[in-house]
């Protein structure tokens, strides 16, 4: 087991002659600490598997290095990295019993008959299999092959990490939840890091002790389900992360103190004065409520979602989400609404303005 | 997929059955009749029962014959699709050169099998072609219309020229379905590359597989022509395969009653080969 | 580490040879080519291939085989198309004998059946007509064509056909309108191996024609048999033999491949 660091990587993928390099990756810096459970979470096509890959060797990247520990792999074949992969769909060997399947490994590695019953027994009960040992493979059901590609890594003892993506993908809904709940008892069981790839903030955030938040090729946020929350730091995690997500809205700045469509609003902490650049606030729906006074707007639209509702405003052209309590009376006269300053952040070319932790 | 019953779908078969129908039931139905009787022209018959079945299946010709055909489709078997299914796995999953390497492979597919033989007796002349020539000239002493050995390798390497491409091709159709996962899961599990073979890329390709056997099975149980314009079944009988001796006897000795029932018991022994592989392929399937 | 291109190059360069031998020999005189052997032809000629066009019975051959294999792919993939739709969608009545029924016609030696074909077709008065061995080849092509075709229909999904039924397509509307373009790469592939196996047979071929719609692979082997040794000829006749096969393989390069690999056992 071991300490994982990306220094600068980047990747591109080879293009046909005539065009120019996209890289899938843009500089990426990032530490996974042993043990740690992170997810990787971001949209499609933002280099969440690339990421993976670049990992557990399946890619060189074009540009920077990977270290374990203290050795640098970054030219080394996956054979010898010692990482274990569960694809989005199942991978099985059709051919073999669960029982060989789960052996495959450790068989290629040469592990001796009578260690490699013992693991592969040890493994199929954690992951109750035990009584389809002798079945073939290919008569399991999506989230059984899961559990195997699952087990043919966890049966290796010197895995340095178990990379996952999206794994849940091709499993049924009800499944999905104890099969997450399986994955988190395992990682308590064993400890090993495990990264989990998906784009689903949900699987990411009850999954994950750190979620590391990707956009266009970049790393934007890493951190706590509950910091990603209270404190994006990039426009996209407000965005991306929450249900509805964070409002962000056009501002300007007067004396320090943010102004939105004229309205002067109260911030919990004061910006420098001197800020270059497209300036935004960004509020969570949980945080905007009606006031007596405020900013005017016009109801759009109301869901009501059972325990709250979701309430559409406009305010010119703004569009701002809200969540109020289900019973919660909705003005219907020129309604205002006020946003909460402790809750309110202000970014800055879609980064977010840091001023201490005021 | 879920099918519905409906028996007005024989109206859409209707067609292909009424033309497989005419083209294959009157002239069976010919055969058959031929085969039980005996006939000194002018639409006189006589019934002859079985004795023509028992006369063929006793004949020391036609057990040589169906010895031979045997012999040669287990050598063209034990050679092409090895061979095929190696080029197949050493050619290049994508890129420029794939459809040029395609285009070349399938050529020999696609020239009438009369030509494959004609073009092979040139190469092969012992004095005036390529291959005659070279080998000659390299100090064996080859010719393929004199020995019985020159003329059975050089039937074997006409057809593994001709039909190799049909493994590789349906081999190479089956390895490009298998997704990338497959392989980067192989590559985790460290697998070597004999088990890729093994594990991986032999189990998906049992399917095509199971079909280019059978083809090159009862292809090349059928062969007729090359063999016949490159060596006329010579020299002497030893490359007369059942087809050419079947042809010989209804259309050079015009025994049709011999010839009928040849026909028919050469036909049980396609089917019924063909029945036993792809049962067995289904068995092992199912399991 | 990458040998890899080894073999296949090797592979080419053996199916190459011997079409490099009936190539240079077309261009041979026969005199040259009796002379003895040469890797290149020392005196050049086309006069092989000028005989071929500017004789009736030369570029009749062509032609012959041409029309008959045209129509053949087409009867062939027509009727097919219906017949593998049936199989792909519904169960009726011995619907699996069926089909097993009709591959095993793909399974019947020629040679059994090259004299009573020539019976049949004499006694309907078709003997010596394109038609006939168009018909003939129906024999093996249309079990060949279902196979293929019933393979890909079943890769699209039948929601495809109940979507456009509830939209008010009538059958016929449906299958000709939106089915048909759904597989066309699968009729292509029908109609790729329907042209190769008619193209390539001879034996029914010969067996079914005289002078009127005799084939060219036929009169290539009268050739070979009556005016003695005119190997340049063959070859030159061979060669030409190999052009249709060849723009037919460059039109469904990328999908050959594919053909059989979705068609079932």
């Amino acid at each position: 087991m071991s300490r994982i660091e990306f220094k600068s990587v980047r990747h591109a993928y080879p293009q046909p002659a005539g065009q120019s390099l996209e890289y899938a990756l843009k500089e990426v810096n990032q530490v996974w600490e042993d043990g740690g459970a992170y997810a990787l979470l971001g949209p499609s096509g933002c280099g969440k598997t690339t990421l993976l890959n670049i990992i557990s060797g399946l890619l060189t990247p074009s540009e920077g290095s990977i270290q374990f520990d203290r050795d640098d792999v970054t030219r080394l074949p996956t054979t010898e990295r010692h990482i274990a992969q569960v694809f989005q769909f199942p991978v099985v060997y059709d051919t073999m019993t669960v029982f060989d399947n789960l052996a495959f490994p450790l068989r290629n590695r040469g592990v001796p008959e009578a260690r490699v019953s013992e693991r592969v027994g040890k493994i199929a009960e954690m992951l109750d299999l035990s009584d389809r040992l002798g079945q073939r493979a290919a008569g399991l059901t999506a989230d059984g092959k899961q559990k195997i590609s699952l087990g043919r890594g966890l049966v290796r003892e010197d895995v340095n990490a178990i990379l996952f993506d999206e794994p849940l993908t091709v499993i049924d809904p009800h499944l999905k939840w104890q099969l997450r709940s399986k994955l988190k008892e395992l990682h308590q069981q064993i400890g090993v890091t495990m990264i989990y790839v998906t784009h689903d903030q949900v699987e990411a955030l009850t999954f994950a002790d750190q979620v590391v938040v990707m956009h266009d090729g970049s790393v934007v946020q890493v951190g706590t389900p509950v910091e990603l929350f209270s404190r994006p730091k990039h426009t996209f995690v407000g965005y991306f992360i929450g249900s509805p997500g964070m409002n962000v809205l056009p501002c300007s700045l007067d004396n320090g103190q943010p102004v939105f469509a004229d309205n002067p609003l109260a911030s919990a902490y004061p910006v420098d004065a001197a800020l270059d650049g497209k300036l935004e606030i960004g509020i969570r729906p949980e945080f905007v409520s009606f006031s007596d006074s405020g900013i005017p707007v016009a109801i759009e639209k109301v869901e009501d979602l059972g325990r709250y509702q979701v309430v559409t405003v406009r305010h010119e052209s703004n569009q701002i989400k809200m969540l109020v309590g289900e019973d919660q009376a909705i003005p219907a006269e020129s309604p205002t609404i006020s946003f909460d300053p402790a809750n309110l952040r202000l970014y800055c070319d879609d980064w977010a303005v840091e001023t201490g932790d005021a | 997929m879920r099918k519905t019953t409906n028996n007005k779908a024989w109206w859409l078969v209707a067609p292909v059955l009424l033309l497989v129908a005419f083209n294959a039931f009157i002239p069976l139905m010919t055969v058959v009749n031929y085969s039980f009787q005996e006939t000194f022209g002018d639409n006189v018959f006589f019934w002859e029962g079985v004795t023509w079945f028992e006369q063929v299946l006793r004949s020391e010709r036609f057990h040589d014959a169906l010895l031979r055909q045997l012999l040669f489709t287990g050598m063209i078997l034990a050679i092409e699709v090895p061979l095929g299914i190696s080029v197949a796995l050493s050619m290049p999953r994508k890129g420029p050169w794939v459809s040029v390497c395609l285009v070349l492979m399938a050529l020999p597919l696609l020239i009438p099998w009369n030509v494959v033989g004609a073009m092979w007796n040139i190469f092969a002349l012992p004095d005036i072609g390529l291959l005659g020539y070279t080998l000659n000239s390299m100090g064996f002493d080859y010719n393929f219309t004199q020995q019985p050995v020159s003329a059975w390798m050089t039937t074997v390497v006409m057809d593994v020229w001709h039909w190799t491409s049909l493994v590789v091709l349906l081999s190479y159709a089956g390895l490009c379905s298998i997704p990338d996962a497959y392989y980067q899961a192989a590559r985790i599990d460290g697998a070597s590359a004999w088990a890729v073979f093994r594990y991986i890329q032999l189990p998906k390709m049992k399917r095509v597989l199971t079909i280019a056997i059978l083809l090159r099975f009862m292809d090349s149980f059928m062969i007729y022509t090359e063999p016949f314009v490159l060596t006329g079944g010579g020299p002497g009988n030893t490359t007369t395969f059942l087809s050419i001796d079947l042809v010989k006897i209804a259309l050079g000795q015009f025994d049709l009653g011999p010839a009928a029932a040849m026909s028919l018991i050469y036909f049980l022994v396609v089917l019924l080969i063909c029945w036993a592989f792809y049962t067995i392929m289904m068995r092992n399937e199912a399991q | 580490m990458n040998k890899k291109w080894i073999l296949p190059t090797l592979y080419i360069l053996f199916l190459m040879l011997p079409i490099y031998g009936l190539l240079t020999m077309s261009f041979k005189t026969t005199n040259e080519i009796l002379g003895g052997f040469s890797l290149f032809p020392q005196q050049f000629t086309l006069a092989n291939y000028v005989k071929i066009f500017t004789d009736p019975t030369w570029y009749n051959g062509y032609i012959n085989s041409l029309i008959y294999v045209v129509i053949n792919t087409v009867i062939s993939v027509a009727v097919a198309l219906p017949a593998a739709y049936a199989f792909s969608r519904y169960r009726f009545l011995g619907d699996k004998h069926l089909f097993f029924w009709l591959l095993t016609n793909r399974m019947a030696p020629p040679a059994v059946f090259a004299l009573p074909f020539f019976q049949l077709y004499s006694a309907i008065e078709l003997f010596d007509t394109h038609i006939a061995v168009a018909l003939a080849h129906c024999l093996f092509n249309i079990p060949l064509a279902v196979w293929i075709l019933e393979g890909f229909m079943s890769g699209i999904p039948k929601e495809l056909d109940e979507t456009a039924y509830l939209d008010g397509y009538s059958f016929w509307r449906f299958f000709v309108r939106i089915f048909i373009p759904t597989i066309a790469a699968g009729i292509g592939v029908a109609a790729f191996f329907c042209f190769m196996y008619s193209w390539v047979e001879l034996l029914l071929a010969k067996t079914l024609t005289s002078v009127n719609a005799k084939p060219i692979a036929a009169t290539m082997t009268r050739t070979a048999s009556t005016s003695g040794y005119e190997l340049g000829l063959l070859a030159a006749a061979g060669s030409l033999t190999i052009i249709p096969g060849a723009i037919v393989i460059y039109f469904v390069r990328n999908y050959i491949a594919k053909g059989f690999a979705l068609g079932r056992v």
